[in-house]
């Protein structure tokens, strides 16, 4: 399979700060040797609790940061490069956290032509491409409303139609969901997982909610800056012990499904959903 | 004994106008002292206009709130009165912080009762204990704290007015599972040792079953129910009707009582589960 | 609440007028106040009151909403006709009381001025309720890029606005959420002295700032993010275009602004 993104031992750290004598204090590194690629057309979740240097990565995809030591290409494009940089933006879109503070336009639709607009698409066809990129969101017949008329979801899926409409390869959600109520949460992942599927556009979700990364392909698990499980959802949570120990959650049933294991009873470790749990325990009980 | 009741509470927005919609509809509730209360419903369902309500932020459209039996709104002068023995903490109360230092945040509450110096630093000192909030994070500005502090400072600014009710809108939001876990049982602390009822409104099922002794279930506008947290939860397949979720462990356990498995009813943490499916298991084996 | 307050004041239906290019409404208003203020005879107000009850009904905004713009600003009207019935001192005195001294050139100034206001008022308000915000600052953009040859910044300009109508709400609910907050912990916001009212609103503004700017960062960063580098190499979703109604609206309002000037000079 094709690679769309390859991190190449990324190091980094924020820039030093100074004391109160006025000498430098080094930061420490906030991503430690990361080195990972992900596959076109993929869905990958990030994993990691506050801190663990998961949004930091994150920012690295789209040139918003640029590694202190080690290389990130975006479709063989080196972030690094300035010269680059509009090109990596418009291959790799990013939403982020609060829907607010992402919407620059007082309606809809002006929103989603803010990037085509930038990049100097004519006119006919940012037209196009904003009622294209609304219907993929399932947003179309809100397209003159104003962003404030909007629930939380809405936004968000305002935000990410702004983002296909400069039809990327490549979309990251930096913890998209994590200022929205269920039904809200509920949208975008479904939003996320239609692009996905249908319109091929590989996904790099970066979240702490378990059910979400339960979603992916695959899970890379970041902790303290370094990644420390990347397999997928089934063989990641499998792993109870070591996700409590990073602080992170595991499905319910199947931190019930590892409890009775401990407890010397044959039930199978992959166990991430309801429906599994209850055949393992119809066929225990 | 009940602490806050509400007759006949009803709520309308923009009354009279074309926007005009009704929040909250005829709600009765009896709530008890020293309580944890869970307060769940969908967005848009009351349960926030509810809370307003309770310390006299929004004053009804009809019906009464009574606190210690009086109506709140019987004489206005006192209203300040009930927001210091009923505290609110509203969503991502981060947002509040101004003060200069985290320890002058925390008294601006008491400060505004007109305690006396003295009485004041020995509540923001121990309430900033309560919430593991290191002392030399006390002399520093607000602003320079981590998400999850300031989430404490802005808390602990309520907690430190010491209320007889507090409630708290989401305090979770965007903390990751640990920092959550940590809070609620900061919280649930707080609770026992100062006695109060704690309204606790939350999105996440798993967190009021572990945290809640009672829950109050709001839907379009009206209150469903106001009970105990496990018998809430035996009706699963009414919540889920609502559009709410149920706690994972709740539904598999139903399901399999559903299928004759003798599983008693009020399942719904993987602790309590965990007893139960284990405790049938040596049965089973006992019996052969 | 706060954000009841209706900013930027569009009444979002279809009329001839809410079709017009903005660029030629905002030109209309212009010669609209030229016109109004261009005599001193009651016929230019009469030709005025015949223009704005004709923009009027062409825009199909109910009389209500006029009315509504015109009454935040009746202390003014009432002040500007106190003043000039007191001050102005010509013709036959009607009333003295000792140094006030009403005159019939006092009551026919107040008179006047207070009709030019109401017409000023009504008639430009027309502008705004028939042209969303967004319409408004593109077309104060197009108006204005013959500025761009001395290097006045007029993208930059009309993004700020742009922006600025876009988070006045999301600031609004939240000032709304601030204030709510921190009277959950007894902060009296509306009594006492003044002193003591500045004082009480720290606890609101600084709250404010710190989220504005936050917000601020945070929008930069997005709009980078969506390929944001100025106005240079940009195009636009919705184009401007004139139409031949535009200019039959331009020849109107000319003809109207001629008929006062002529008027004026021979009466």
């Amino acid at each position: 399979m094709e690679k769309i993104i390859k991190a190449e031992h990324i190091v980094f750290r924020y820039p030093a700060d100074t004391d109160e004598h006025q000498k430098p204090v080094q930061n420490p590194p906030i991503l430690k040797d990361i080195s990972l690629e992900i596959e076109k057309g993929s869905f990958t979740a990030v994993l990691g609790h506050n801190g663990s240097g998961k949004s930091t990565f994150a920012k690295h995809i789209n040139a918003i940061l640029v590694p202190e030591s080690g290389k990130m290409f975006v479709e063989n494009l080196d972030t690094s490069d300035e010269n680059l940089l509009f090109d990596i933006r418009q291959k790799a879109g990013m939403v982020f956290q609060n829907p607010d503070n992402q919407i620059v336009a007082t309606i809809v639709e002006e929103d989603v032509a803010f990037a085509p607009e930038n990049l100097g698409v004519p006119p006919a066809e940012i037209r196009q491409r904003v009622d294209n990129a609304l219907k993929a969101v399932n947003m179309y017949e809100y397209r003159n409303h104003a962003p404030t008329q909007l629930s939380g979801g809405q936004k968000q899926r305002v935000a990410i139609a702004g983002v296909i409409a400069m039809k990327p390869d490549c979309i990251i959600l930096d913890e998209p969901t994590a200022m929205l109520d269920p039904q809200g949460r509920q949208e975008v992942m479904q939003t996320i997982q239609k692009l996905n599927r249908e319109q091929g556009i590989t996904i790099v979700l970066i979240t702490h909610y378990m059910e979400e990364a339960a979603l992916a392909d695959r899970i890379i698990v970041i902790d303290d800056g370094s990644i420390i499980l990347d397999d997928t959802p089934k063989k990641v949570f499998s792993q109870v012990e070591k996700m409590k120990e990073i602080g992170l959650d595991v499905p319910q049933v199947t931190e019930l499904a590892y409890e009775l294991r401990k407890a010397g009873y044959p039930v199978p470790a992959e166990i991430i959903t309801e429906e599994e749990c209850l055949q393992a325990l119809e066929k225990l009980l | 004994m009940a602490i806050l009741k509400t007759e006949g509470l009803t709520y309308t927005y923009s009354a009279g106008t074309p926007f005009e919609k009704t929040a909250v509809d005829h709600v009765d509730l009896c709530i008890e002292e020293n309580t944890m209360i869970g307060v769940i419903g969908h967005t848009g369902s009351g349960k926030s206009t509810l809370m307003q309500h309770f310390n006299g932020l929004l004053q009804p459209t009809s019906g009464k709130v009574l606190l210690d039996g009086q109506d709140i709104w019987a004489d206005k002068a006192k209203l300040r009165e009930v927001r210091f023995k009923v505290g609110l903490v509203f969503q991502y109360p981060e947002y509040q912080l101004f003060e200069e230092t985290v320890a002058k945040d925390i008294a601006f509450g008491c400060k505004n009762m007109g305690l006396s110096e003295e009485e004041i630093q020995s509540r923001v000192l121990e309430t900033a204990d309560m919430l593991g909030m290191d002392r030399e994070l006390l002399e520093r500005s607000p602003f320079a704290l981590s998400g999850g502090q300031k989430r404490r400072a802005a808390i602990a600014g309520v907690m430190a007015m010491r209320p007889k009710v507090l409630i708290l809108d989401e305090p979770c939001a965007g903390l990751d599972p640990k920092g959550r876990n940590l809070m609620l049982s900061q919280i649930r602390d707080y609770q026992k040792k100062s006695q109060s009822t704690v309204l606790l409104v939350s999105h996440s099922m798993e967190d009021v079953a572990e945290f809640t002794q009672k829950l109050l279930v709001m839907s379009k506008a009206k209150l469903f129910c106001y009970e105990d947290t496990d018998k809430v939860f035996r009706r699963a397949d009414e919540l889920k009707q609502l559009g709410l979720r149920v706690p994972q462990i709740a539904s598999v356990m139903q399901a399999l009582r559903k299928k004759g498995v003798p599983l008693p009813e009020d399942l719904y943490t993987v602790e309590s589960a965990r007893e139960a499916v284990l405790a049938l298991l040596r049965k089973g084996v006992s019996s052969c | 609440m706060l954000k009841d307050i209706t900013l930027g004041q569009y009444f979002p239906i279809d009329s001839v007028l809410h079709r017009l290019d903005p660029r030629f409404k905002i030109i209309y208003t212009l010669i609209f106040i030229i016109m109004l203020f261009s005599g001193n005879h009651y016929w230019t107000l009469l030709i005025g009151a015949v223009f704005v009850v004709m923009a009027q009904l062409l825009s199909k905004v109910p009389l209500k909403m006029s009315w509504k713009s015109l009454k935040p600003l009746l202390p003014v009207l009432v002040f500007t006709a106190v003043l000039n019935l007191v001050f102005i001192d010509s013709g036959d005195t009607l009333l003295e009381w000792k140094f006030l001294k009403i005159t019939q050139g006092g009551i026919n100034t107040s008179i006047f001025m207070i009709c030019r206001i109401i017409l000023l008022i009504v008639g430009s308000s027309l502008l705004t309720y028939t042209t969303s915000p967004i319409l408004l600052t593109d077309a104060i953009e197009s108006l204005m890029s013959p500025l761009k040859k001395i290097n006045f910044p007029v993208h930059e300009m009309a993004m700020m606005m742009s922006i600025a109508l876009r988070f006045i709400p999301t600031l609004l609910e939240e000032t709304d959420k601030i204030m709510s907050a921190q009277k959950a912990r007894g902060a009296t916001l509306d009594n006492g002295k003044l002193m003591e009212r500045v004082k009480a609103m720290i606890p609101i503004l600084i709250p404010l700032f710190v989220s504005a700017f936050r917000r601020a960062e945070e929008l930069a960063t997005a709009m980078e993010c969506r390929c944001y580098r100025g106005g240079e190499g940009r195009t636009r979703l919705r184009q401007l275009k004139a139409s031949k109604g535009d200019y039959i609206g331009l020849g109107i309002c000319l003809l109207f602004l001629a008929v006062t000037i002529i008027l004026n000079i021979i009466l």
